[in-house]
């Protein structure tokens, strides 16, 4: 019998979770990069339950950016890349919401935005790097001047010094800290003691983890205790991190959750499509999202056929011969 | 090497071949989406089987028995010798002990090898807003030596980009030194017409092969700012060994070769 004792102050339905750490303008996080472990039953509460004016921080979020920025969550975006790989060269709908004027906007680099969030864990101000001297990334700042003063935007986009420890023309760029309000991150696995485990990449998820302020956790499984500590150089985050852990299978769905499935080029084609227009758009949110009353029932909608097809392999930890075109 | 008249060859085929001739052993190789996985993959089994391929994800050498869709496809992870993160993966495409040759594309490029992946007219309130930088501004800023893939066109090639995102020579000649980068530049640029590189003075773009049936003036004809192609030569045909490989164990399903 699995014994939740631990962690049952934490253990809460997704509803609840987000109903109760994710608030109207809050910065936000996600895990996962382009086509893989996005938060996307997470993102699709957020939707349901009607969050507005959130401001995303991210390196390379695709999936989930994108469905939020179409539903009309996002205020503002601090971001590196937005695209889906083969599926998406640059997501559809940020496309639209920036040539359209729609959303705030500021463009980073990946290695950029992942120091940002390094600073923010380790509790330093700001972070030096060399990435990015010379570029318009420094040159061409994005978010309007007046709200540098708000709440959780940094009061300047960077600062150039000079190397302090030699007296070469040795420039550097000093980057904020970044502290979101909240994370969310879809894993493989959480212990019965809260002890994350994510398996394959782990792109900045640990970095933006502790940088947050509130840590909400879905997962694939909940293991017992005896499992997670059998091996824990796999593990990823102490349970002290996590302020709600919510068990979803396949809550990552249509990206990849490495070992656990693929990702699911069929709906990432059917997204392709409806997301290049606006109506149908709306039409794609109102069936898979508005639509749905829980995970649960949008999972029924994907169908036990096409989850069969993108189940992974343990080992390899993918599809192999999926039909990925 | 026996030369054929007819074209035994597609274009993304000659692309990928040509840059994948640039890659050497042991070099640690830096692979983007698209043509740029598929050069990697044929580099290191055809030329160079003790480089390393690795990707911005933190996926360190994986065997590839499939062509990833996405640089955080979980094809990216399967039978790495590590899986690490963002941050470690920057850390080695700039460490100071290897030579890291990386990939990148480009909506525009200019004569410098600088590049644009965010938008084109006013930022702000872009015609064509692109992804943006994801990795390419740090591989551009960090990597030994970065080799960009396009598609030659007037509306690529042009005198001034639109937005800088990933650093070239910069403004040629020392400039890139003088911006506080101790390495790195672009080593070259291939294109559907041919092999760019750039000269060792002054840093500007030149022609140095033109594909078997593309002569200079189209590359010239194609280009948006003035280019010399007084040091070009025809490129070697794609042997058939290297296209042995690339169709039949880089991607066989086609998935990128089209």
């Amino acid at each position: 019998m699995p014994d939740y004792s631990e962690i049952e102050d934490k253990l809460m339905s997704l509803p609840q979770a987000i109903q109760r750490f994710v608030k109207n303008g809050a910065q936000i996080a996600l895990s996962g990069f382009t086509i893989t472990r996005n938060p996307m039953a997470a993102i699709y509460e957020m939707i349901r339950q009607g969050i507005k004016d959130i401001h995303l921080v991210c390196h390379s979020n695709g999936q989930g950016l994108d469905v939020l920025i179409g539903a009309g969550c996002v205020k503002r975006v601090e971001i590196a890349y937005a695209g889906n790989g083969r599926y998406a060269p640059t997501c559809f709908r940020f496309k639209k919401a920036i040539q359209r004027g729609e959303i705030q906007f500021e463009d980073y680099s990946n290695y950029q935005m992942s120091l940002r969030f390094l600073a923010g864990a380790q509790g330093i101000p700001f972070i030096p790097t060399k990435s990015g001297l010379g570029t318009d990334i420094l040159r061409k700042e994005g978010f309007p001047r007046e709200i540098r003063t708000e709440r959780k935007v940094a009061s300047k986009k960077y600062e150039i010094i000079h190397n302090p420890f030699n007296g070469e023309n040795d420039d550097v760029i000093l980057l904020p800290a970044l502290n979101p309000d909240v994370m969310l991150l879809h894993t493989q696995y959480v212990g019965e003691d809260g002890t994350i485990r994510i398996k394959g990449l782990t792109f900045a998820d640990i970095e933006q983890a502790k940088a947050a302020d509130t840590v909400i956790v879905t997962c694939e499984e909940i293991v017992s205790r005896s499992f997670i500590r059998q091996d824990p150089d796999q593990n990823s985050l102490p349970a002290f991190f996590v302020d709600a852990i919510v068990k979803i299978p396949h809550g990552a769905h249509p990206t990849s959750c490495f070992t656990f499935y693929d990702y699911d080029p069929m709906h990432l084609n059917l997204y392709k499509r409806a997301a290049q227009d606006d109506a149908a758009f709306d039409e794609y949110l109102r069936e898979w999202v508005y639509g749905v009353s829980s995970h649960e029932e949008y999972l029924e909608k994907v169908g036990k056929e096409t989850l069969s097809k993108i189940k992974a392999d343990k080992v390899l930890g993918y599809a192999p011969g999926l039909d990925r075109k | 090497m026996k030369r054929k008249t007819e074209k035994a060859y597609t274009e993304k085929e000659m692309m990928t071949i040509s840059a994948a001739r640039f890659i050497k052993d042991r070099d640690i190789v830096f692979a983007g989406t698209g043509v740029s996985m598929l050069a990697a993959t044929a580099a290191k089994r055809i030329y160079a089987p003790k480089a390393v391929v690795f990707f911005e994800t933190g996926g360190i050498d994986p065997t590839l028995d499939e062509i990833p869709m996405a640089v955080a496809d979980p094809r990216v992870m399967s039978g790495t010798c590590m899986n690490s993160g963002l941050i470690d993966a920057f850390s080695i495409l700039g460490h100071r002990k290897f030579n890291t040759i990386a990939f990148l594309g480009a909506a525009q490029i200019d004569c410098y090898g600088n590049l644009n992946t965010t938008a084109i007219g006013d930022y702000h309130r872009p015609t064509t807003r692109f992804s943006g930088s994801g990795g390419a501004c740090d591989v551009a800023s960090l990597a030994s030596g970065v080799i960009t893939f396009m598609q030659h066109e007037k509306r690529r090639f042009v005198e001034t980009l639109d937005y800088l995102t990933s650093i070239g020579w910069y403004q040629g000649g020392d400039s890139r030194q003088e911006l506080g980068f101790k390495r790195g530049g672009p080593l070259a640029v291939v294109t559907n017409l041919g092999v760019m590189r750039f000269d060792d003075e002054t840093r500007k773009m030149y022609v140095s092969a033109y594909y078997p049936g593309v002569i200079p003036q189209d590359i010239i004809d194609n280009t948006g700012f003035s280019i010399d192609v007084s040091r070009a030569f025809e490129s070697e045909l794609p042997t058939k060994d290297e296209l042995r490989i690339l169709r039949q164990e880089v991607d066989p399903q086609r998935l990128i070769l089209g």
